[in-house]
């Protein structure tokens, strides 16, 4: 029983990342600018809110208030991703040139900033920003006693700020895009921009608002992975960011389906860890170093499934397309 | 107070290459339809586009009742009360109807959308002007008419007092058209002024007060419709005399050349079929046309007979041969030319020069390639020959990349291509959309020669003037079947738009038994 | 203006222009770090790869892995295809290729065949997913890039004769594979005595094989039936399927080959007896994801490729002689910065285009008749 608390709490931990940057995909992408720097996005992200975290451990004010430390790590994460993402806005909105180029720009460029930069802090070969221990809350940050239940183990094990804040910006995500005016906006915009700009919506204003969601949904997704992966912050996300892209498409560009296929993701890529511990699973016995079998499980189940649900995935009409006011 | 709602005054607005609108003016009375004449490309859509605010002009200045305003974006022409339906729909397909209405002018609570107020003021205008609408259907379900019905709601939803709509007839049958044009008079009557864009003249001698005619961006003349003939109209729009009838000898019919039977077409939007059991044939000295309302199945129909789509069941026989089952490349090399419905789409690789567009169904003829390298120097031979023989314009001959051509000469170029294919079955869909008088004629009388020479021609056309001027034989498609046959000299346009609209059909077993 | 009327010409422009700018955005970064070893910084990372024979042939060395996956991004552009999967194809050329030489004991030529048809086999199965399934292809191909990587390692690590302590007992246990002067000399890709006359281990037929290849890319690409169906697919697929072409065969083949292209990268880089394959559990090789920029900077013509895979070679080079001062990664943020550039780029192509498009316009108002003059597709 708590071996399946302890594989739920991993689960949800690894998923929100993914929840998280793949909703910035789709904010995104629903205003019609495919976002392939996510990934990039991630590492600026995680890098200035793991940098601001380390000076906080620093100077005492982290471990002595942790948790109001970490809610100021998770906005400079997200405003320092706005920033980056304004990048790839102004290249594809402005400059009308191919996302994809601009996307890819940025996905090199973060990683080697980041090397630079945290080098420039930490000092010559110091790659690694370490993590405080003090980042992960506890229940002695209630002032509970450490509890050895199904729930406690459930929450505790592995329970960061960035947890709770992704289940609010998710339902915040659902109701600003079908519940609000720039919701309704925006998806119009990457649908039929024409028809937006004809009753007068600003379509740059909706794309570049767009891509700023999703900067600001990275940024705070890099920390979110980060603080996940456990093992400090060493200038990359590991590819994360691209499988949120993965992930936004199984969850066809919508808040709980993307939910879905976070979790669906999270739990087969967690299955590694735990694969010796489950009794049911089988234990390639014969085979040294079988663990590279589960490694490669998440992304083969999700070949598979997006290969059967390709028939009913549909992308906003209009992304990737860059807008002109002139074409009618 | 002016005796102008809205006047547009030399008014000049330049693209790159073209003046789009050259020294314009334009005024419209309180309460009056005001028809703006002129032909595909003669600039009405560009100088409506600078009255709603998606253009800025150059020179010139508008005023409304009498004071000067400026135009940037289309909230201040809703600010204004100026209110347009596109030719071209601007409706978000994925949204539901009310979705599409609010866009842009939303009510918000609490900084959430409020719908209640909007869908019953909705309600209550499609009660009070009989457009009927459902609010919740998604706009990809719904037909095209409903469509325009929501496009006028838009503008009604915003108290819009000058109505623009652009060549709103074009999608309608002719008894909806008559509908449309009772609704724009009751507007007119109501106070609402009305600009009515159009190169269709019987509508505008039956429903404007007044009429300005534009030719190739410049400002001809504005006149009272009821002192004017519609010899004079269509000689300020054209600059000519025209006939309207391209002159056609008798036909000589020879064997069947297409022969299709029982043939179901699946849709891609939807679960119904797009063609249900369709048969008819077209023999060689014929030009047979599929007429109908867009989106009735032609399109799926096209595209079964020319091997773009798989058909559900059914067969299709080409000079005697089964081509159910071929390839697109097999039916060409039996004898199909297919001028495509959507020239970007489909015709061409707007991309490639003119010369590798000439040969997209052709370079891998033993003529123009030499195991499997591309014989350049023959391929720029033939294209020049083409665009002599057919007198395509283009900046830099057969090197020019078809993208910066004009698309007057990039269908020219398909048209060219299609016909040199020599092959004994011509399908044309809408070859003329978009052109001007002197292209649409001269297509339409190298149709007419293809036909005159021996070759099958099935034509796919919205335009009922069309229909009526070049067919043989009709056949009028409704919800994916072919409701009635007519010969065009012993029909008219009225019985043809029944048809059309789904209000009689013919059971016509027993005319291919 | 006529020689603006080149496509081809405006690209190298444009690509010069965001060379220059991001090397001179590179040297206010050594500024900021720095100043004191800026000058001398900016000196010795433009001047590095030349330095002496032996770092020439480092760029050499280096850039033959770069030209063949950039010259697989660029087979795939032209197809209207992001291949962003070259890393795992990349790999699986390279332990295809090390495969066959170690444990199977195959001639180098025999081992880029396998490379080759590893590579082309992690290629087509995108290909497929975007054909047949409308699977995209850049989430298809990060997903092979995984499955590539753990699918190599596992094998890797199930073959003791690939790493070095089953020929030496008492080596110790590392995660590079065995070196091929140890296990099968024959493998080594020919020197043809440049080794000597260069006075580097670096150099090996490999450069001049990639050039090749590229050559022969661009001839594809150019003056062919099946290089003009695959461009047509690219820019406009539904015209393609209109004209009888087969575009879903045509996507398959070009990822194939776009596959095939940097598996033989791989092959390449590791039968060169210098390189040992490194197993990692957590990183793609940075071959496979730099031949993106490579195809970017040459605007995707294959014979550009050549010349951008140099210059970035050129210059990751030129990066070493950074350090210690610097980070080396300084070299990609120059790199990302040109490719951020080549964007603004693209915006002056446009305009050129415009003013050259204007003047056929105005041409044709007054109608002149059609000038035949050659303008067409000129290679840069």
């Amino acid at each position: 029983m708590l071996k399946l608390a302890d594989i739920l709490s991993s689960t949800i931990l690894f998923a929100i990342p993914l929840l998280l940057v793949a909703l910035g995909g789709m904010f995104s992408e629903r205003s019609g600018v495919i976002n392939i720097a996510l990934e990039g996005i991630m590492v600026i992200g995680a890098l200035f809110s793991c940098l601001f975290l380390s000076f906080l451990d620093k100077n005492g004010f982290g471990p002595a208030h942790p948790i109001l430390a970490c809610l100021l790590a998770v906005g400079i994460a997200a405003v320092a991703g706005v920033i980056f993402s304004m990048l790839l806005a102004f290249a594809s909105i402005h400059l009308k040139a191919d996302q994809t180029i601009g996307g890819t720009a940025l996905n090199m460029l973060a990683p080697a900033f980041a090397i630079v930069l945290t080098w420039a802090v930490q000092g010559q070969g110091q790659s690694t920003i370490v993590i405080p221990t003090w980042v992960r809350i506890t229940e002695a940050n209630f002032g509970l006693q450490a509890g050895e239940g199904f729930f406690s183990r459930l929450i505790f094990k592995y329970f960061y700020i960035t947890t709770p804040i992704a289940i609010l910006l998710l339902l915040v995500s659902v109701v600003v895009l079908y519940r609000t005016r720039l919701g309704l906006r925006l998806r119009a915009c990457g649908e039929h921009p024409q028809a937006a700009a004809s009753v007068g919506v600003n379509v740059y204003k909706m794309r570049y608002t767009g891509v700023a969601i999703s900067g600001f949904l990275a940024g705070i997704g890099g920390l979110a992975y980060t603080v996940a992966a456990g093992s400090g912050f060493s200038s990359s996300v590991l590819g994360y960011g691209f499988l949120a892209l993965a992930v936004m498409i199984f969850g066809n560009w919508k808040p709980w389906n993307i939910l879905g296929a976070s979790l669906f993701f999270a739990f087969f890529k967690i299955l590694s860890s735990y694969s010796a511990s489950i009794p049911f699973l089988p234990r390639f016995e014969n085979i040294k170093s079988s663990e590279y079998i589960y490694l490669m499980l998440p992304y083969v189940v999700t070949m598979i499934v997006l290969i059967l649900t390709s028939k009913k995935s549909r992308a906003p009409k209009s992304e990737g397309i860059p807008y002109d006011k002139g074409s009618r | 107070m002016s005796e102008y709602v809205i006047e547009m005054l030399n008014i000049t607005k330049e693209f790159p290459g073209i003046k789009a609108n050259d020294d314009v003016t334009l005024q419209l009375k309180k309460g009056e339809i005001h028809a703006l004449l002129g032909e595909n490309g003669a600039g009405k859509s560009t100088l409506m586009s600078v009255l709603f605010g998606l253009y800025q002009p150059e020179k010139g200045i508008i005023k409304k009742n009498g004071r000067v305003v400026h135009i940037k974006n289309p909230n201040d022409a809703t600010a204004l009360n100026i209110g347009m339906v596109h030719q071209h729909f601007k409706l978000v397909e994925v949204f539901s109807v009310l979705d599409n209405i609010i866009l842009g002018a939303e009510d918000t609570r609490y900084g959430l959308l409020s719908k209640r107020e909007a869908r019953k003021k909705v309600l209550e205008l499609s009660e009070r002007y009989g457009l009927k609408v459902d609010p919740d259907a998604l706009v990809e379900d719904i037909s095209v008419g409903m469509q325009q019905r929501v496009e006028i709601l838009k503008m009604l939803y915003r108290d819009n007092e000058i109505l623009i709509f652009d060549e709103p007839t074009a999608v309608l049958t002719p008894q909806e058209i008559v509908e449309l044009l009772d609704i724009m008079r009751g507007f007119a009557a109501e106070g609402k002024s009305i600009l009515f864009i159009t190169h269709k003249l019987n509508e505008i001698m039956a429903v404007a007060d007044r009429c300005t005619v534009l030719r190739k961006g410049k400002y001809i003349g504005t006149v009272d419709v009821s002192s004017t003939s519609v010899e004079e109209l269509s000689r300020m729009m054209v600059g000519r005399d025209v006939s309207f009838v391209t002159p056609k000898g008798e036909e000589h019919l020879g064997d069947t050349v297409l022969q299709v039977s029982g043939v179901t077409v699946p849709s891609r939007l939807h679960k119904k079929d797009a063609v249900r059991n369709v048969s008819f044939e077209v023999r060689a000295g014929e030009i047979v046309c599929l007429a109908g309302i867009e989106g009735n199945g032609q399109t799926e129909l096209v595209s079964a007979i020319t091997g773009l789509e798989p058909i559900h069941s059914g067969r299709i026989v080409l000079l005697g041969r089964d081509i159910t089952r071929a390839s697109i490349r097999e039916r060409s090399k039996i004898g199909m030319s297919h001028i495509p419905e959507d020239r970007h789409k489909h015709g061409l690789v707007l991309d490639y020069s003119l010369g590798e567009n000439f040969v997209l169904q052709r370079y891998w003829q033993s003529e123009f390639q030499n195991h499997g390298f591309i014989r350049k120097k023959k391929m720029h031979e033939y294209a020049d020959r083409l665009i002599r023989q057919f007198d395509v314009r283009s900046g830099q001959g057969s090197f020019t990349i078809v993208r910066s051509m004009s698309g007057g000469n990039q269908q020219k170029a398909i048209v060219a291509r299609e016909i040199d294919k020599n092959a004994p079955l011509l399908i044309a869909v809408q070859p003329t959309r978009g052109l001007d008088v002197g292209a649409i004629e001269y297509i339409h009388q190298q149709i007419i020669a293809q036909r005159d020479m021996g070759k099958a021609v099935l034509l796919v056309s919205l335009e009922l003037d069309e229909v009526m001027n070049i067919a043989d034989r009709i056949l009028v498609m409704y919800e994916g079947e072919i409701v009635g046959e007519f010969d065009p000299k012993k029909t008219t346009a009225q019985e043809l738009g029944l048809y059309m609209a789904g209000a009689k059909r013919d059971t016509r077993k027993e005319a291919l038994a | 203006m006529k020689f603006l009327k080149k496509p081809g010409a405006v690209s190298c422009m444009a690509s010069l222009l965001s060379i220059l700018a991001g090397i001179l955005f590179g040297f206010l970064l050594l500024i900021a770090f720095n100043p004191s070893h800026a000058l001398s910084g900016l000196v010795n990372m433009t001047t590095n790869g030349i330095a002496n024979s032996d770092k020439l042939a480092k760029v050499f060395y280096m850039a033959t892995p770069l030209m063949m996956t950039g010259l697989s991004v660029a087979f795939a552009f032209k197809t209207g295809l992001f291949n962003i999967g070259a890393s795992g194809q990349y790999v699986v050329g390279a332990f295809m290729a090390i495969y066959g030489a170690v444990q199977w004991q195959l001639p180098w030529y025999a081992c880029i065949l396998l490379a080759m048809l590893g590579g082309a086999i992690w290629g087509s199965i995108p290909g497929i997913c975007k054909a047949f399934f409308n699977v995209n292809e850049v989430i298809t191909s990060i997903m092979f890039n995984w499955i590539g990587l753990y699918t190599v390692n596992l094998i890797l690590l199930n073959s003791p004769a690939m790493f070095t302590n089953y020929y030496v007992p008492q080596a110790p246990n590392t995660p590079l594979t065995v070196s091929l002067k140890l296990a099968n000399p024959e493998a080594i890709l020919p020197k043809m005595g440049m080794n000597e006359w260069m006075q580097s281990e670096y150099i090996n037929i490999s450069i001049f094989l990639a050039i090749l290849i590229a050559v022969v890319m661009w001839v594809i690409l150019n003056k062919t039936t099946f290089g003009y169906e695959l461009k047509a697919c690219g820019f406009n697929r539904h015209a393609s399927e209109y004209a009888g072409i087969n575009a879903r065969r045509n996507i398959v083949l070009s990822m194939t080959i776009a596959g095939a292209l940097s598996g033989i990268g791989g092959a390449l880089y590791y039968l060169s007896g210098t390189a040992q394959y490194e197993i990692l559990k957590t990183a793609l090789p940075a071959m496979g994801f730099n031949g993106i920029p490579v195809a970017l900077l040459a605007s995707s013509n294959p014979v550009g490729t050549i010349f951008s895979a140099l210059f970035v070679s050129y210059i990751q080079v030129g990066g070493e002689a950074l350090q210690p001062e610097y980070v080396k990664e300084i070299i990609d943020i120059i790199i990302a910065v040109i490719i951020y550039l080549s964007a603004f780029a693209l915006l002056i192509r446009g305009w050129i285009g415009k003013l050259v498009t204007r003047r056929s316009l105005e041409s044709e108002e007054k109608k002149l008749s059609p000038a035949g003059k050659k303008g067409g597709n000129t290679p840069c």
